[in-house]
Formats: C-alpha cells, sequence, structure tokens
C-alpha cells in the first residue's frame, strides 16, 4: 500500500501586481468609458455651480478627489463590519467627516479659494459620484481596489468640470486661470478689435450647454447609446 | 447575518466617537493656520476700503501685514464718541458679530486710521467696520472717509451666505466702487448715508446719495443701506467731532 500521499500542489497565486490590467482599468473606466457625468450623469449639480472660473474648479477637483478616494477606502475597510440597518448612515458619517476636514484644511491654507467655494464644499457630500461609488463598489470589494475606483471616478469627474470652466471662463469673461487671454488676442489685431464675451456662459445655461456638447463629442467617438 | 441591535448601537457609537475625535483633531491642528488666515482676510478687508484689489491680490502675505503694521492705525470709541481707554479692548479685539447683540450704548466701535507711513498724524481716510443682515444671514463692511469725513473713499462689503450671483455680488469690485465719491452727509448736514436703488443699470452720477442697485437682489441691497445708515449714526458724534475743528479752521 502505497503510502504516499499526492501532496496537492500548494499554488501560490502571485499577489496582483499594484497596477495590474484590470486595476489600471477601474482607473481609465470612468474617464471616458464609464464617466460618471457624461455617461452616468451623476454629480450634474456642482458641474454648473462651481464651473464658472477655472480656479475654484481645480480646488473643487482636487477636494472631489481627496474625498472620494480616501471615502472609498475606509469604507472598504469597513465594510464587513457596518451593521445593514444603518449601512447608508455609517456611508454618509465617514464622508460628511472627510467633506468637513477638507474644508477645514482650505480655511487653513487656501482662505480665499475658501470663502469662494463656501457651501459647495459641504455639498461634495450631496454629490452623487461619491455615495454611488461607495454603494456600487466599495461595500462589495477590497480596499485597494476600491480606491482606484473611487480615484477613476472623481479624475473622471475632475477632466469634465476643468474642460467646463476652460470654456465658461474663455468665453464667459475672456480669461483663463485670471489671465486675460481675450484682452492679449485683441491686441493682435489692433486697437479698434475687440473679442466679445458671451454672458451666458456665466450662468449655469452656458455650463447645460457645454457639458451638452462634450456629450455629443463624447459619445460619437465612443459610439455609446442608451438603451 | 443578521446583527443585533446591541451591536449596531454599539458600532454606531464607537464610530461617532472615533469621527468626533478626527473632526476635533484637525480642528486643534488646524487651528493656528486658521487664526492666521482669518486675521489676514480682516486685514485685507480693511485695506480694501482704502488701496485697489489689485494691489492687495499682488501683495504677499507678509508685505499685507507690514503695510498694515507701518499705515494703520487704531482707535475704539463708545456711543457718544469717546475713546474707550480700558485695558484690554483694541479695534483689533473687538469682535463686530459679537458685539452686535448688544444694545447700541454698550458696543465698542472700533475705527482704523489709514495714516501717512510712519506718520500717524497724517491721516489719509478714516476706516469705520460696519454690520448687519443679508437675507439669508449676515452682511458686514468697511468704509472708508476721506479726511473732510464726509466722502466715501472706498468700501468693501462681505457676507457670510448670500446667494451667488445675486446677493453675493456685493462683494464685486464693480458694486462696491459705486460708493466712491458719494457723500453721506447732504446740504443741511443731516445724515442720509447713501441707499442702493432698487434695479441695475441707471447712472447716479450726479446723485451723491445714490448708488446703482443689483438686479434680484434688492433685498441685500435693503440690508447693506439699512447697515450703512445705522452703523453711520453711531459714529455719528466721532465723525462730527472729528469734522468740526476743520469747518473752524475753514470758517477762519
Amino acid at each position: 500500500m502505497s503510502t504516499e500521499t499526492l501532496e496537492n500542489e500548494v499554488v501560490v497565486k502571485p499577489s496582483e501586481p499594484l497596477l495590474s490590467k484590470r486595476r489600471k482599468k477601474l482607473i481609465t473606466d470612468p474617464l471616458i468609458d464609464d464617466n460618471p457625468v457624461t455617461v452616468q450623469v451623476l454629480g450634474i449639480c456642482s458641474s454648473l455651480a462651481v464651473t464658472t472660473q477655472m480656479q475654484p474648479t481645480l480646488v473643487m477637483a482636487i477636494s472631489v478627489i481627496f474625498v472620494v478616494a480616501l471615502s472609498n477606502f475606509a469604507i472598504s475597510l469597513m465594510r464587513n463590519t457596518i451593521p445593514a440597518r444603518v449601512r447608508i448612515i455609517v456611508q454618509l458619517a465617514v464622508v460628511a467627516t472627510l467633506v468637513t476636514i477638507v474644508s477645514e484644511i482650505l480655511k487653513a491654507f487656501a482662505y480665499d479659494m475658501y470663502k469662494e467655494l463656501s457651501v459647495f464644499i459641504g455639498l461634495i457630500i450631496t454629490n452623487c459620484i461619491v455615495m454611488g461609488r461607495l454603494e456600487a463598489f466599495a461595500m462589495g470589494n477590497k480596499p485597494y481596489d476600491s480606491m482606484l475606483d473611487g480615484l477613476g471616478s472623481a479624475l473622471g469627474y475632475s477632466w469634465i468640470i476643468l474642460t467646463v470652466a476652460f470654456f465658461r471662463e474663455l468665453w464667459g469673461s475672456g480669461a483663463v486661470f485670471g489671465v486675460p487671454v481675450f484682452e492679449y488676442v485683441s491686441s493682435l489685431f489692433g486697437p479698434d478689435f475687440k473679442l466679445a464675451t458671451n454672458g451666458l456662459m456665466v450662468t449655469p445655461v452656458g455650463a447645460f450647454i457645454i457639458l451638452g456638447l462634450i456629450v455629443w463629442v463624447q459619445r460619437t467617438k465612443t459610439g455609446y447609446v442608451e438603451h | 447575518m443578521q446583527q443585533s441591535n446591541t451591536y449596531i448601537i454599539v458600532y454606531s457609537a464607537v464610530l461617532t466617537i472615533i469621527l468626533g475625535l478626527l473632526l476635533s483633531g484637525s480642528a486643534q491642528v488646524l487651528g493656528p493656520w486658521q487664526q492666521e488666515a482669518i486675521a489676514l482676510d480682516k486685514k485685507k478687508q480693511i485695506l480694501g476700503a482704502v488701496i485697489s484689489a489689485e494691489e492687495i491680490a499682488a501683495m504677499t502675505p507678509e508685505q499685507v501685514n507690514k503695510f498694515y503694521e507701518t499705515r494703520i492705525s487704531s482707535t475704539v470709541v463708545d456711543l457718544s464718541g469717546a475713546e474707550i481707554t480700558k485695558e484690554g479692548i483694541t479695534a483689533e479685539k473687538v469682535e463686530i458679530a459679537k458685539d452686535y447683540k448688544k444694545p447700541a450704548e454698550e458696543r465698542s466701535y472700533p475705527i482704523f486710521i489709514f495714516h501717512a507711513e510712519g506718520n500717524p498724524e497724517a491721516v489719509e481716510s478714516y476706516i469705520f467696520p460696519m454690520y448687519g443682515a443679508g437675507l439669508w444671514d449676515a452682511i458686514w463692511g468697511y468704509l472708508a472717509l476721506e479726511t473732510d469725513m464726509n466722502t466715501i473713499g472706498g468700501i468693501t462689503l462681505a457676507h457670510a451666505a448670500e446667494t451667488p450671483g445675486l446677493g453675493a455680488r456685493i462683494t464685486e469690485a464693480k458694486v462696491m466702487e459705486r460708493y466712491v465719491g458719494k457723500k453721506i452727509f447732504d446740504e443741511s448736514g443731516a445724515l442720509v448715508t447713501v441707499m442702493m436703488q432698487k434695479g441695475e443699470g441707471k447712472e447716479y452720477g450726479d446723485d451723491a446719495h445714490k448708488v446703482d442697485g443689483m438686479s434680484g437682489a434688492t433685498i441685500t441691497g435693503n440690508g447693506v443701506n439699512n447697515m450703512l445708515k445705522a452703523y453711520m449714526g453711531y459714529y455719528e458724534s466721532y465723525i462730527k467731532a472729528k469734522s468740526t475743528p476743520k469747518a473752524a479752521v475753514a470758517a477762519l
């Protein structure tokens, strides 16, 4: 009788590289194919409100990236311990804490931006993208993956609002990041030439129009059709 | 896995404690920087009444502090215009928002005096802080009067929570500039201050007591008017005291 016991080779799966193909996809998908703003139509409110100029938009983008990535990470760490009946409240508490911390940091180091963005930083809590990713991904996936997914969604949101802000500031006030571009261009053509700005771009209506144009261009390129 | 009620309650309590600690911890750590930022912002607002926003924007925080130190001196008066010399009450320490809750006779009224560099006697403007109510929350500002104690040299306005694009426009340079050159006393010497009119787009160049309003922000505009009227009234004794010696000299 053979006393050989066939030991199953213990296959040690090599741990997934930090930026494996699957993980890279978590970041790149929300940039175009599954963009939270233009495809999932989330986070429209702040896309309209803060994008009148590029500087507050940049601050907003960085804040959202911070909040979404960290809250995804935190909730994913806690996901097995959160009681089902208070799930949403727990998520809300974590997000609210992070947003408050961001607000306090801005108040300490970027007071001018804090004054300008005032209410809108607090409103990041209500940004659908934050809770959306928590529910859709963080509650069921590992922490590092969740953080990457949050990062991807926030980056997708960021590039959209920065683009909207670029055109709104350029066409609405003739400047980019405060630099009076229209004035420079006008001066190239002589003293009588003046590039006109479009007052509509300064209102949310202008933001909607630009957003619509971006969606159009994006869907033409990716061929995405809603069913 | 149906969790017991005890688990839920304990979990919530522990979570609240942890998050609370995080928040109060960050507030503690960031506190000093925040105080610095707020103090700097207040100085910028005071200076905004006498120098242009572009000049202030071009200055570094150290430059703003230095400029403020060499060019602004301050005093605190009471309702009758007499200087308050009590220990510990300086213009910088007076918190207008808190003082506002006291009746007018009990408040301390700070005044910031803009003078030539290093020479507190060579006064260029008097800056009066004001506080009032906008549509949703508080509004405040700093009004600069020229040495004739009648002509407005400039004004800074700020708000806590006015509507962006409507009431919040009081912070726009274009709106604040409307007050430059207006007068607070009329020919007979009565304090009429300057009233923001309803509607926008009219020129009030020839009327020294009216400025163009903001369309859609009438209530905030009324708040500004009331604030100006109230506070110029409180400072009236001081203003009249400062202007009589000149009038007496001019009459000679």
